[in-house]
C-alpha cells in the first residue's frame, strides 16, 4: 500500500535524523522547548504539522498507529493523517488505545491509562506559555533561562481577577519536574493530571513555531495554582449519557433546537469499549444492555 | 573658653560670572564670628554688605573660597553634602525669607516636616506643628490647605513655625519678623527668646530695631568684611 | 508612623559605590569617568540638557547598557561583572526602574492589579489573596482608588499610569529606585502631586534614588544632592540648594539662569 515515491513516513532521513535528535534532547531536558527544522508538510499549518513530524521520526513499519483529533478517531483531521502514514509508511493503524504503539492527538489524552510500550505524540499550536503576557521570544527565551516564572502567575492573577475563579480551561500551564513552565497544547485541564506520571512518552511538536519538547516517563508535572486558589480538573457535571461514565471529558452535543442537549465521552474509543462491556446511559437505546 | 555653637574663621567669598566675561566680584574676605550657646548675634551692615551671603554660606547654601566655618564642631565650608544634610536635619534651622514647599503638601505638614524627617512619629510632629500653627494664629482651617495660596504674612508665619519646629542648637533668622503684625511680632521674639533660653546659639538679620534691641546680645557690621575696592 | 527603615542596611557606608565609569558609543562619549556614592535615604539628582549623558548613565548603573570602564559596587559587590541571573534577580527585588512614559514600565494588557502583584509573584508570592491586599494597599499608597483595581491602565490618565509604575516598582520594598524624567510629559498640577507622592514615599520607605531629570524645579524639591552633566562627563556637583543658588561652572551658571522665573 506504501506509495513507492516516498521515503518511509514521508520525511527523508536527514530530516527524521533531526528531529530524533531534537526529541532525545527533549527527553533530556523536560519540558524545554527545542529548536528544529520544521518542514513543509503536505498540509496546512494548524492541521498538525508538527504533530505528523514527530510522529514520522518516531514510526517503526512493526507500528501500530492511533490518531485522535479533540478524542475522536472519526474526525476530518483525525482520518486525513492516519490515511497520510497509511500510503506513506504502511504502518498499521487502530482506533483502539491499547492497540496503539504511536498515538498521535490533538488537544486530548485518552481516558485509558497509557503503558511503557506507547508515545503519544501531541500537536501544539503555540509552544510558548508565557507568550501571553510577554511578546518578545528574546525575552521569554531569557525567563525561562532564569526560571522568572512570575509572570505566569500574573495570567492566573487576572483571571481570578476577572472570572473570580482561574477560568483558563485548557492549555493550563504546568511545571515539569519542578524546572520548565510548559504549555501541554490545549488539553482540557481535566486531562493535565494525566501528564505527570504517565508511563507513556509524551512527546510535542509545534510545526508552524518549530518547536519540540518532551516529557519522559514519570515526570512530575504539575498545574501551576494559588494556594487559595488551588488548580481543579474541571468536566462538565454529568455522567456519558451512551456509557454512564461519571469520570471521563465529556463533549457537549446540541441535539435539536429546543434546548436539547447530550453529554457523550470525547474519547470515542473510551466510550465504545464502556458500551460493548455493556455500560450504559442516560439516552442509551433500551434493552441496548447485556 | 567654652566651645563656641558657631565659629567662623578668615571666610572669604567671590562670585564668578562665567557668562558675563568671567567678571569676579569679591564680596567678602576675613570674615569672622563665634557665637556661644544661648547666644543671639545680629548681623548689620547697609543692604548689599553681605548679611545674607554671611548667613547663606554659614547655610552651606553658598560655597565659601576660603576660611572654616565650623557649626557643632563640623567645617561646612568643607563638609560633604551628606555631612551638610545632617547638620541641617539635626542641629542647624533657617528660617529664611521665602518659604518654598511642594506645592499640594498641607500646612501642617509643612510644618511637621522636620520632625518627620528626623524619625518623630505622625502624631507627635503634628501635635507640636499645631501647637506652633496656633500659637503664630494661622486659623485652623488653613492647615490642611497647602501655603502656597497663603497671603505673604501667613506663609512667613509657616516658615517661622517650620523653623521652630524642632529645637535645634543653632538658628539662622533671615528678617523673621519682616510683615507681621504686633501680636505675631511678640510671638515670635518669645520664640527667640524662648530658643535662647534653652541654649540656642542664634545668628539673624533684623531690620527692626527694636526687635534686634530686645533679643539680640551683639551686632556684628559685616561692612567690616567688605574687601577693599582695588586702587 | 515612625520611620521605617529597611533593615540591615549600615546607613554610613555607601549603597552604591560609582568609580570611573565610563560608556563609549564608537568614538562618541556616552558618559565617561563619572564617580560618586549615593547612601542609604539619599537623593541624588542628574541634572543636564538633552544629550547630556544623563540617561546614558543611568541606563548603565541600572545594567541595561553595559559600560566599557569603570566599577558599580551596589553593597560592596561590583554589578557590572555580575551575572546576568544575579543582576535581573536585584532588578525584581532591591532596585527599581520607573520610566519616564509610563507604557515602557507596566503591562498595559494587565489590570492595575496585576501590575503591581508581579513583582511580588516573581519573587515567590503564592496566594491570590494576600497578592490582592498588597495590591490594593499600595494602590492606595499612590492615591488610585480601590476600584480601579481591575482595570487596565489604559483606561487610566498619565498622571495615574505614572502613579501605577511607581507602585508596581516599590511594593517589594527596593532599597534603590532609578527614576528617568519620571515626571516628564505630565500637566504641571498633575507633577506637583506626582513630586509630593514621591518625596513621603523616599521619607517613609527611606529610600535611596537616583532621579535623571531636566527640570531644576524638580530637582530641587526632590534631590538631596546634584550632578551636573555636559557632554558626557559630570562638571559639577554637589548639595542641590548650592549647586542651584551658587553654581560654580559656566556650563552651570547658564543652566539656571536659563529657566524662567514664575
Amino acid at each position: 500500500m506504501s506509495e513507492a515515491a516516498y521515503n518511509f513516513a514521508y520525511l527523508d532521513e536527514a530530516t527524521k535524523r533531526m528531529i530524533r535528535r531534537a526529541l532525545l534532547k527533549g527527553l533530556a531536558i523536560p519540558g524545554y522547548q527545542v529548536p528544529f527544522a520544521s518542514r513543509e508538510m503536505p498540509m496546512p499549518y494548524g492541521w498538525g504539522t508538527g504533530g505528523v513530524q514527530v510522529t514520522a521520526a518516531c514510526l517503526t513499519p512493526e507500528d501500530c498507529l492511533k490518531v485522535i483529533d479533540q478524542g475522536a478517531d472519526d474526525t476530518t483531521n483525525a482520518v486525513s493523517i492516519r490515511k497520510f502514514f497509511e500510503r506513506t509508511a504502511g504502518v498499521a493503524t487502530s482506533e483502539h488505545t491499547a492497540a496503539a504503539s504511536v498515538i498521535q492527538t490533538r488537544h486530548r489524552i485518552p481516558e485509558q491509562a497509557l503503558t511503557e510500550r506507547q508515545i503519544l505524540v501531541y500537536q501544539v499550536p503555540i509552544p510558548e506559555p508565557l507568550r501571553f503576557l510577554e511578546p518578545r521570544e528574546s525575552e521569554t527565551r531569557k525567563m525561562h533561562a532564569l526560571e522568572e516564572y512570575g509572570l505566569m502567575h500574573v495570567k492566573l492573577y487576572e483571571d481570578i481577577a476577572r472570572h473570580g475563579a482561574i477560568a483558563t480551561s485548557y492549555a493550563y500551564p504546568v511545571r515539569v519536574e519542578g524546572r520548565y513552565v510548559m504549555d501541554p497544547s490545549p488539553i482540557p485541564k481535566f486531562d493535565n493530571p494525566k501528564l505527570g506520571g504517565m508511563a507513556a512518552i509524551q512527546l510535542f511538536g509545534a510545526g508552524r513555531e518549530q518547536r519540540i519538547y518532551a516529557v519522559p516517563p514519570y515526570t512530575r508535572v504539575v498545574s501551576l495554582d494559588f494556594e487559595d486558589h488551588p488548580f481543579e480538573a474541571s468536566k462538565a457535571a454529568h455522567d456519558c449519557d451512551l456509557c454512564g461514565a461519571a469520570h471521563s471529558y465529556l463533549d457537549e452535543v446540541i441535539t435539536d433546537d429546543k434546548g436539547g442537549r447530550m453529554f457523550v465521552c470525547s474519547d470515542t474509543d473510551f466510550c465504545a469499549m464502556r458500551r460493548a462491556e455493556g455500560h450504559v446511559g442516560r439516552l442509551s437505546p433500551k434493552g441496548a444492555a447485556a | 573658653m567654652p566651645n563656641p555653637m558657631i565659629l567662623i574663621e578668615n571666610v572669604s567669598k567671590r562670585f564668578t560670572l562665567h557668562n558675563q566675561n568671567a567678571a569676579v566680584i569679591p564680596v567678602m574676605t576675613g570674615a569672622q564670628m563665634r557665637v556661644e550657646p544661648g547666644e543671639c548675634v545680629a548681623l548689620t551692615g547697609q543692604s548689599g554688605a553681605g548679611k545674607s551671603t554671611l548667613m547663606r554660606m554659614i547655610y552651606g547654601n553658598y560655597l565659601a573660597a576660603s576660611g572654616s566655618i565650623l557649626i557643632g564642631g563640623l567645617d561646612v565650608v568643607r563638609a560633604s553634602p551628606r555631612e551638610i544634610i545632617r547638620l541641617r536635619r539635626e542641629t542647624l534651622g533657617y528660617v529664611s525669607q521665602f518659604l518654598r514647599v511642594v506645592p499640594r503638601v498641607p500646612t501642617r505638614t509643612v510644618v511637621a516636616e522636620p520632625l518627620l524627617a528626623l524619625g518623630h512619629g505622625e502624631a507627635e510632629a503634628h501635635a507640636r506643628a499645631e501647637e506652633l500653627l496656633k500659637m503664630l494664629n494661622i486659623p485652623e482651617r488653613l492647615w490642611s490647605l497647602s501655603p502656597t495660596t497663603f497671603s505673604g504674612g501667613e506663609q512667613q508665619r509657616v516658615n517661622i513655625a517650620r523653623g521652630f519646629a524642632h529645637d535645634y542648637p543653632a538658628l539662622l533668622l533671615d528678617e523673621p519678623t519682616a510683615s507681621l503684625d504686633g501680636a505675631n511680632r511678640e510671638v515670635v521674639l518669645q520664640l527667640i527668646e524662648r530658643a535662647k533660653a534653652r541654649g540656642a546659639a542664634i545668628v539673624g538679620i533684623f531690620h527692626d530695631e527694636a526687635a534686634r534691641k530686645r533679643v539680640c546680645d551683639r551686632e556684628i557690621d559685616v561692612t567690616g568684611f567688605t574687601p577693599r575696592k582695588a586702587a | 508612623m515612625t520611620l521605617h527603615r529597611t533593615i540591615n542596611l549600615d546607613l554610613d557606608s555607601p549603597l552604591l559605590r560609582v568609580e570611573a565609569l565610563t560608556k563609549l558609543y564608537g568614538a562618541r562619549i556616552g558618559c565617561a569617568d563619572v564617580s560618586f556614592d549615593l547612601y542609604p535615604g539619599e537623593v541624588l539628582g542628574i541634572v543636564g540638557e538633552s544629550g547630556s549623558g544623563k540617561s546614558t548613565l543611568l541606563s548603565c548603573l541600572a545594567g541595561h547598557l553595559a559600560c566599557d570602564e569603570g566599577r558599580v559596587l551596589y553593597r560592596n559587590r561590583d554589578v557590572v561583572t555580575l551575572s546576568e541571573p544575579e543582576r535581573r534577580l536585584l532588578s525584581r527585588t532591591e532596585w527599581a526602574f520607573v520610566h519616564q512614559n509610563p507604557r515602557d514600565g507596566l503591562r498595559m494588557g494587565v489590570s492595575a492589579g496585576g501590575n503591581v502583584g508581579e513583582r511580588l509573584m516573581a519573587v515567590g508570592a503564592r496566594n491570590y489573596a494576600a497578592i490582592r491586599a498588597s495590591a490594593t494597599d499600595w494602590l492606595g499608597r499612590v492615591e488610585i482608588a480601590a476600584e480601579r483595581i481591575d482595570d487596565r491602565p489604559r483606561q487610566f490618565s498619565g498622571g495615574m499610569q505614572q502613579r501605577l509604575q511607581i507602585a508596581r516598582n516599590l511594593v517589594t520594598s527596593p532599597r534603590l529606585v532609578f527614576m528617568d524624567e519620571p515626571t516628564g510629559g505630565l500637566d504641571v498640577s498633575v507633577q506637583a502631586r506626582l513630586l509630593d507622592l514621591l518625596r513621603s514615599l523616599v521619607r517613609d520607605m527611606g529610600l535611596s534614588v537616583i532621579i535623571v531629570t531636566h527640570d531644576l524645579a524638580v530637582a530641587r524639591l526632590l534631590a538631596d544632592r546634584l550632578m551636573v552633566m555636559k557632554d558626557g562627563r559630570v562638571i559639577e556637583q554637589g548639595l542641590t540648594d548650592q549647586v542651584l543658588d551658587d553654581p560654580q561652572h559656566a556650563y552651570t551658571q547658564l543652566l539656571v539662569s536659563s529657566v524662567l522665573q514664575v
